[in-house]
């Protein structure tokens, strides 16, 4: 565990999280997400949990990134509030 | 209206971090978790006895399939649950029978080129990741990984197949009847070996009374039932994961995709 890592991998995480709620552009709303989902691969890897570092690499970077865009190409690009 | 929400978010958030200071730090030795009540340690146990329990190197694994295969039990039917969910809200039929492609394949020479690239790309890249998944698959004992991490990359080679050609080239290699019964299929296998311990006498999910079944000895045969249920799960959240693709990029109707 590595203090200096984990408070960059944090910092990152929170700017993103926010990023990805402020944004009106749904798809660039979506990358930032995947985004936030592949720091949080980052830490849980730094932490030593490699079996949910994996799962979150596959599902949260991957699969459900490829769900939003596929849903959000059927529906309108901007959000509306 | 929005107040009320800033200020239950703002008071939820407060709870939540001063919670936060009751925890143990990061690795105490002393925390409940590691160093157990009394002298009985729930951690210590799993990490000295895993090997000689179930002969499985990877602790993640024997913890999650075995000795809490309950709760990886109904993780599984959780996600056929919700993918038989988002069929059923999608799925729907359009009413002229199926129809060719709505707009005509891009046929101009740049748009040829895109295609070419990524069809060959996609062409060699997919049997690798399919590989990948059946290692991650039949070598979760070992390394990181199972049935969930398997079966997500698995499902996802078949959405690359839908992304980088058309949704009719993925449904060709895995048609609808074959994602639902190969769903319910992962499902039964992991109920089936839990009801087979428990009609040879044993708890739900007692891997060791399969030795004979396996033909080799109950602590091997806790192993064997771990990567039988993992091939299970495989099953399931392969299937649902390209389930759910295919609804959502099509609107239900099965036809072109994205």
């Amino acid at each position: 565990m590595i203090v200096a890592f984990d408070i960059i991998i944090l910092i990152f995480l929170v700017i993103t999280a926010v990023i990805s709620l402020r944004v009106r552009d749904l798809l660039g709303a979506t990358m930032v997400l995947s985004i936030y989902s592949f720091l949080m691969c980052l830490l849980w890897a730094e932490m030593g949990a490699v079996d949910v570092a994996f799962t979150e690499a596959a599902v949260g970077a991957g699969v459900s990134t490829v769900f939003l865009i596929a849903t959000i190409y059927h529906t309108r690009r901007h959000s509306s509030d | 209206m929005k107040w009320i929400g800033l200020i239950a978010v703002v008071l939820t958030g407060a709870l939540l971090l001063s919670a936060v200071g009751d925890f143990p730090d990061f690795g105490d030795p002393k925390s409940p978790a590691n160093g157990g009540v009394g002298d009985f340690s729930v951690s210590q146990y799993y990490i000295t006895h895993t090997e000689q329990d179930t002969k499985v190197p990877n602790v993640v694994t024997a913890v999650l399939a075995d000795y809490r295969g309950y709760d990886t039990m109904f993780e599984t039917t959780v996600i056929f649950i919700a993918g038989i969910g988002i069929i059923a809200i999608l799925r729907s039929h359009p009413p002229g029978g199926r129809r060719g492609p709505a707009h005509p394949i891009d046929a101009t020479v740049d748009g040829d080129h895109q295609r070419i690239i990524i069809g060959i790309t996609c062409r060699i890249m997919i049997p690798i990741i399919q590989i990948f998944a059946l290692y991650v698959v039949a070598h979760g004992h070992h390394s990181p990984g199972g049935g969930f991490q398997g079966g997500v990359m698995l499902g996802a080679s078949f959405i690359l197949i839908g992304l980088s050609r058309d949704l009719q080239a993925a449904l060709a290699r895995f048609s609808e009847r074959r994602f639902i019964v190969l769903a319910c299929l992962g499902v039964a296998i992991y109920a089936g070996f839990g009801l087979l311990c428990l009609l040879l006498e044993r708890n739900f999910l007692d891997y060791g009374v399969l030795d004979g079944f396996f033909h080799t000895d109950p602590v091997m045969a806790r192993s064997h039932g771990i990567f039988a249920v993992e091939v299970g799960v495989a099953f399931t959240v392969t299937a649902i994961m390209f389930a759910i693709y295919a609804n959502l990029s099509s609107k239900g109707r099965l036809d072109e995709g994205l």
